[in-house]
């Protein structure tokens, strides 16, 4: 109870600390606070979180915010991820002394509240408000450069982006005239509205297409991610680190809340269908794009939704998936904070992100280098990374539900972006490099390499063992997926209109 | 009388996308949006001190604040008045048309609730939805763009309006909250491309691609 509230009120506190602090160095330091205190408080709610059926009702609004533990897994992922970037970020900030970081400092705080209120809250609405906003937050991180190119980028993140957010608002009002057409009280609590049973066919399925875009753009699912490789591309690497871990995760829980809830109310087998069609576009799409891709932040960018259309294809193959999927959504979250933030040390040393003139990044930045390369093998799933696991995971499961053909296009795009991935981190990371030594200020130093070797060693330790409170909470989460209402109160079909 | 706005508001959609002044653009949406806030009150029953308030509310951001952001953007960056559209207006009302035809049709498909039978809020939502669509995607200028966004908000107002009454009074003001920092943070995108490139034309955004 007291957790949850210190989960909210931290970040609020402290984006209100560093909009009225007034040195440019000490400011940054408001972040690894700010991540440490929520990373406890995410812990104890965690721990002490009630157990379903046990709300306590101190709370208003207990129906409105609860924590599940398909939210659990989520914001455990979210708050790590933040610890590591904010403690890169003051390194960061201080090398890039000559833009003012006040805005940046603020934002990152309202986005990990907004944030971490989007996994709290059991609110269709609710869940809409915290997303936008979010959304909202990132936006002046994308424009922290300053330059024309991050300008085209943000203009285009704002208008893909607020149109999709629009559509999925759109989508939440015909889910609650889907209760409204058959008759029902339009109450926006997941609950409530399982509790329903089977709703009006039509809206249902129209209120998910459109949260599907919605919140698949979000998530930047192909055919909807043209803005991901801009906004990741022209952005900062400790930004792109918490769009492509944090801000795709917590749009990946609301589609996951969307699909349970249209799966109890009678079309699941519908949303399932349209989830694996876009998983597999997406994997497919990343997998083209990814092969002879010479930009290392753009490479990332389609890495990003690569991974988004796995989890995609695994809220598709249902609930025996879920453990699997989860565990891909923590290792691909602490794998892209490793990934971005090495790619942004080398992307300063050598003052590009391309190849050619990056090579053999692996002489000048040895730390760096090793962490890209060590990377790129958790992303693609090599073993013993977590990511193996989990992918392994998805194939046994999809061959459990008999789906060959999705297995088969899984794994056939997997083999893809292993060889596309491969192709330019090799020649980015190995190879020869005329370029100069790094000035010591870009070199590799602990503060700029430590946040991502941890997150980098947390995907390794996932992969090794999966400690017991975690696989507790990915089989509750599986174990609470919702059912179909078989034997939920008949009730008459709504007049057809005349 | 409720039936009679949502006409008013498929009109207002023709008006804007034939609309080649930028000024006439922004000022026929803040018409639309105050035709919205007195969606709630016409309905009847929704004269509660809730329904009021809402309507109020929705009158003033989307009627008034908006509108007034948007114009005082456009005379502020000195931007050339005219719409500058990629398509031709004929195309733009024909698109428009189709799209309201579109719209009727998808509308006929989804069952209503006995009380809503016949109501034209979700062929006039969704028509209005398309529209701003439209006009985002035709457009060459970001304050044009952003008028678009607008629009398409107004459209899934009109649906939440006149038909989710039961929608928590909370979210409802948490929406139009989003609405207007969006849209302050569009306009104040749009000052620093203004600055960056001395023009609001997007088509200069185009140095990322593969």
């Amino acid at each position: 109870m007291l957790a949850i509230v210190l989960l909210l009120l931290a970040p609020a506190l402290a984006a209100l600390v560093a909009g009225l602090m007034r040195s440019e160095r000490a400011r940054p330091l408001v972040l690894p606070a700010l991540g440490a205190v929520h990373l406890l408080a995410a812990v104890a709610t965690i721990v002490t979180r009630p157990i379903a059926g046990h709300q306590d009702h101190l709370l208003v609004a207990s129906l409105w915010l609860r924590l599940d533990a398909l939210g659990s897994v989520v914001l455990l992922a979210l708050s790590v991820l933040f610890l590591l970037v904010a403690c890169y970020a003051p390194g960061y900030l201080a090398a890039r002394s000559e833009r003012a970081n006040r805005v940046l400092v603020v934002c990152f705080c309202i986005f990990l509240g907004l944030a971490t209120l989007a996994t709290l809250s059991q609110h269709l609405g609710l869940m809409w408000a915290a997303i936008e906003g979010a959304t909202l937050a990132c936006t002046p991180m994308i424009y922290f450069n300053h330059n024309q190119r991050s300008l085209e980028a943000t203009w285009k993140y704002l208008m893909v982006g607020g149109v999709g957010i629009a559509l999925a608002l759109l989508g939440t009002f015909f889910m609650a005239y889907a209760a409204i057409a058959s008759g029902r009280p339009a109450e926006l609590t997941y609950e409530a509205l399982m509790a329903n049973g089977a709703l009006s066919e039509p809206w249902v399925r129209v209120a998910f297409v459109l949260l599907l875009v919605g919140y698949g753009t979000k998530m930047g699912l192909a055919p909807l991610h043209s803005w991901k490789p801009d906004a990741y591309g022209e952005t900062p690497g400790i930004v792109g680190a918490l769009l492509a871990g944090g801000m795709t995760s917590v749009a990946f829980l609301a589609l996951a809340r969307v699909v349970g809830l249209v799966e109890a109310l009678g079309q699941g087998a519908f949303a399932r269908q349209a989830l694996t069609v876009m998983g597999l576009l997406s994997m497919a799409w990343a997998a083209v794009f990814m092969v002879r891709q010479s930009d290392l932040k753009r490479l990332l960018a389609y890495s990003s939704v690569e991974h988004m259309g796995i989890l995609a294809i695994g809220l598709g193959l249902g609930p025996a998936a879920l453990p699997a999927v989860l565990l891909h959504l923590l290792g691909n979250t602490w794998a892209k904070s490793a990934l971005f933030i090495s790619a942004g040390n080398i992307h300063r040393a050598f003052a590009s992100k391309h190849i050619p003139a990056v090579s053999g990044a692996i002489l000048r930045l040895p730390v760096s280098g090793t962490i890209f390369l060590l990377g790129f093998l958790a992303a693609t799933g090599a073993p013993p990374f977590a990511l193996f696991l989990s992918e392994f995971g998805l194939l046994q499961a999809a061959a459990g539900a008999g789906a060959w053909w999705t297995g088969g296009i899984f794994l056939a795009c997997l083999v893809v972006v292993f060889l596309g991935f491969s192709a330019t981190v090799l020649a980015a990371v190995l190879g020869e490099t005329d370029a100069p030594e790094p000035e010591p200020q870009l070199g590799d130093s602990w503060r700029t390499t430590l946040p991502p070797a941890l997150g980098l060693g947390l995907v390794l330790a996932l992969g090794l063992w999966t400690p017991a409170p975690l696989r507790g909470l990915f089989d509750e989460a599986a174990a609470s997926w919702p059912v179909p209402h078989a034997a939920a109160v008949p009730h008459p079909a709504p007049e057809p209109v005349p | 009388m409720v039936d009679l706005l949502l006409a008013l508001i498929i009109l207002l959609n023709f008006a804007m996308l034939g609309s080649g002044r930028i000024r006439v653009l922004i000022q026929t949406a803040a018409l639309q949006g105050v035709v919205i806030s007195a969606l709630p009150l016409a309905l009847g029953h929704e004269h509660t001190l809730r329904g009021v308030v809402l309507a109020l509310v929705t009158l003033a951001v989307k009627g008034f604040v908006i509108p007034a952001v948007l114009l005082s953007a456009f005379d502020r960056l000195k931007i050339r008045r005219e719409v500058e559209p990629f398509i031709s207006y004929a195309a733009s009302l024909l698109l428009v048309a189709l799209g309201t035809a579109a719209a009727v049709l998808v509308g006929r498909q989804l069952p209503l609730a006995p009380e809503h039978a016949g109501s034209l809020a979700v062929a006039a939502a969704l028509a209005t939805v398309i529209a701003g669509f439209l006009l985002l995607i035709t457009r060459r200028k970001a304050i044009t763009q952003a008028t678009g966004y607008l629009i398409l908000e107004n459209g899934i107002s009109i649906f939440g309006l006149t038909l989710v009454g039961g929608v928590p009074f909370l979210v409802e003001t948490t929406l139009l909250l989003d609405l207007v920092a969006g849209v302050f943070v569009m306009v104040i995108v749009m000052n620093h491309i203004h600055r960056a490139f001395t023009t609001l034309d997007t088509r200069q955004l185009t140095a990322l691609k593969e």
